[in-house]
């Protein structure tokens, strides 16, 4: 059975090859415009929806429900279909303004203090020895006030920085390590003068992931701060949104890109960074 | 050479040594204020008052203390304290703490310094993970009606079937659909040059939050009565096929499917990127052997690449799986869990906070960890075979 398959298909890539060989060019012409035809397509179906919210979020209320927002790109140049007021109005009275303050306080604290308490025990799992090194790092493995996002963020957080930065720092030189201690260093300058230097990618990286994760979470915001609008975050005031004012389409769509735009505005300027970090913690770098 | 460089700037006597321990000092003095004052919601208020007395404006101060801060300026002062403690502050305590640690003596201060540079990061892991954990499972045999009533509705009730049904099929057709999607893209682009672009519009979903996810669906799915304009991209598209409109979001079992749609949208570039990347590590040598020994393209990929990166494809899963098991906020915002959609996270979270039922929240909140748990052993163990961690 298997044999038969593997010969039937042994069969068909060697007539592929016959007829590739007939005119090699114009095969591979027509496999590459294909492929490309295939991503292409892809990579609209995926973008359609995120358009279709942005294009939506600049048209009024009226227009949204007379037609379709592939309708205005007919007409793209016509200035008078164009509206800013739905910003407005979702920024002002649906005070999504306040939610965005609320969501910068939440998230830049709750990035940057898991960052310097991952990185000392890091190096500490990677570069230390002390009874119980192996004991401790198995354990990790499982798994109302700004104040505690900021405790519960660095908390939930820390598992995964512990994980990408002694990965990272534990791939450091050793050597590097050694002189610095024969010549006297300690523990503590080695760290500060070594590591933290070197280690800055992947520094970065964990704090895109830390980043877009407290920024765009839902779970923890609700059950630290709650829907109070004085402290309520971006998503967790959009879910509001979407509860009082579900078919108010020009809201929704507006009040979404609004929770979008710091992410998508980080996302695309430290791509790379993040692709690094991603490609660290699943394939063997 | 860089280790001498290092050590001319350290101090080992005693001044270095009083400097130290001053520091330590002064450190917990000023993470004690700090946390104080953002404790307080009153405390920026405070804190601003007694500035304006130190620069002898009385009558601003007064005022400060009467009428509060401005929200705005009195949240910015908050951050700007965290973001104090949290850099400088857990800095100069480490510093401390290590400086502390050298009054030992070499002997007795290399054993105990290990557990300096872990204490605040094991510390916050177990006050925050571990506790929790223990406490989760004591509540469920605890709290509510008890240990029996709350497993045995976790159990058994017909509610938690259909929650364990649909985690199932969202674990099985999401986790599969993001993976196979991934993998088919990242075969293709990788066949193609100056592929960045379309890679970055598959990644894009990534960063967006699933709130904004499930708002930016609910448009794609919006459902308008038959003859009115449909505006939701699906139901014209559908009805443009002479079909009638259908709620998606409504109809049972196809909102389900609907919903897991988002959630392959949102992971599929994950699953591409890092799926692309092992690709590119599979030596074309390989391939090329396999194609002179006169293997068709199926053949190659499915005998050759898939398994080269049969790693990788398990390390993607799993962390789909997981993410996929922990599935809340696109239920939660979408349907809330009625029209047959619950899942178990969403039903945590509602006999949590709607119902006020903690006994039967943390019994699920113990199934999801559960379930969780052979996952993350699989994904542990996959890692270590690569090379990856401990």
């Amino acid at each position: 059975m298997t044999a038969g398959v593997a010969e039937a298909e042994g069969v068909a890539g060697s007539v592929a090859v016959v007829r590739a060989a007939r005119s090699p060019r114009r095969a591979r012409f027509i496999e590459r415009t294909g492929v490309r035809v295939a991503v292409a397509v892809i990579a609209v179906i995926w973008s359609l929806p995120t358009a279709g919210l942005l294009i939506s979020s600049f048209r009024s209320n009226a227009d949204i429900r007379a037609s379709g927002w592939w309708d205005a790109l007919l007409h793209p140049f016509e200035a008078a279909q164009w509206t800013v007021s739905n910003y407005v109005s979702v920024m002002k009275a649906d005070n999504l303004a306040t939610s965005f303050i609320n969501s910068l306080v939440v998230t830049i604290p709750a990035v940057v203090i898991p960052i310097t308490m991952a990185a000392f025990a890091a190096y500490a799992f990677a570069w230390m020895r002390f009874p119980g090194r192996r004991l401790l790092f198995a354990g990790l493995d499982l798994n109302g006030t700004f104040l505690g996002v900021w405790l519960a963020h660095t908390g939930f957080g820390l598992p995964l920085a512990i994980f990408l930065l002694y990965n990272y720092i534990s791939q450091l030189p050793g050597d590097l390590f050694e002189s610095a201690q024969i010549d006297g260093a300690s523990h503590f300058q080695i760290f500060r003068e070594l590591v933290v230097p070197l280690s800055v990618p992947a520094l970065a990286s964990f704090a895109i992931f830390q980043f877009l994760w407290v920024w765009n979470d839902l779970l923890v915001a609700l059950v630290y701060l709650g829907t109070n609008e004085e402290v309520a975050t971006l998503p967790a005031r959009l879910n509001e949104l979407v509860g009082t004012k579900g078919e108010s389409w020009h809201l929704l769509t507006a009040g979404a890109f609004v929770t979008m735009i710091v992410p998508l505005a980080v996302f695309l300027l430290l791509q790379r960074y993040f692709v690094r970090g991603l490609i660290a913690g699943s394939v063997k770098g | 050479m860089i280790g001498a460089n290092i050590v001319s700037r350290s101090s080992g006597d005693l001044a270095g040594r009083v400097v130290r321990v001053v520091a330590a000092v002064t450190a917990l003095v000023l993470i004690w204020v700090g946390l104080d004052i953002i404790r307080d919601p009153d405390g920026p208020a405070r804190l601003f008052a007694s500035f304006y007395d130190l620069i002898g404006q009385t009558s601003t101060a007064d005022a400060v203390r009467e009428r509060g801060l401005d929200p705005v300026q009195s949240k910015l002062t908050v951050m700007v304290i965290a973001l104090v403690i949290g850099t400088g502050g857990v800095w100069l305590l480490y510093v401390g703490l290590n400086g502390a640690v050298d009054l030992l003596g070499t002997r007795w201060g290399e054993r105990v310094r290990p557990y300096v540079f872990l204490g605040p990061a094991v510390a916050m892991l177990s006050v925050f993970l571990v506790g929790p954990a223990v406490l989760t499972i004591i509540a469920s045999a605890t709290e509510g009606e008890g240990l029996v009533a709350n497993w045995s509705f976790v159990l058994t009730s017909p509610d938690m079937w259909l929650a364990f049904r649909n985690n199932i099929v969202w674990l099985v057709l999401g986790t599969g659909g993001s993976v196979v999607i991934g993998l088919l893209v990242a075969t293709l682009v990788d066949r193609v040059k100056r592929e960045a672009l379309a890679k970055t519009f598959i990644f894009l979903p990534l960063a967006i939050s699933m709130v904004g996810a499930s708002v930016i669906w609910r448009f794609v799915y919006a459902w308008a009565p038959e003859g009115d304009q449909q505006i939701g991209l699906v139901n014209a598209g559908w009805t443009a096929l002479g079909n009638e409109p259908v709620p998606w979001l409504q109809v049972p079992p196809l909102n389900t499917l609907a919903l897991i749609v988002i959630m392959i949208w949102l992971q599929t570039g994950f699953a591409m990127v890092v799926l692309s990347a092992a690709l590119k590590g599979v030596p074309s040598e390989v391939i090329e052997a396999a194609r002179m020994d006169g293997a068709g393209e199926r053949a190659v990929f499915f005998r050759v690449v898939v398994p080269m990166i049969r790693g990788t494809l398990i390390a993607v899963a799993t962390t789909i799986s997981i993410a996929i098991l922990k599935v809340f906020d696109i239920v939660y915002v979408t349907t809330g869990g009625r029209f047959e959609t619950e899942v178990l996270a969403n039903r945590m979270f509602s006999e949590m906070f709607s119902y006020r039922n903690f006994g039967r929240a943390s019994a699920i909140a113990v199934i999801l960890f559960i379930a969780v748990v052979p996952i993350m052993v699989v994904n542990i163990r996959n890692l270590r075979r690569q090379g990856v961690g401990a």
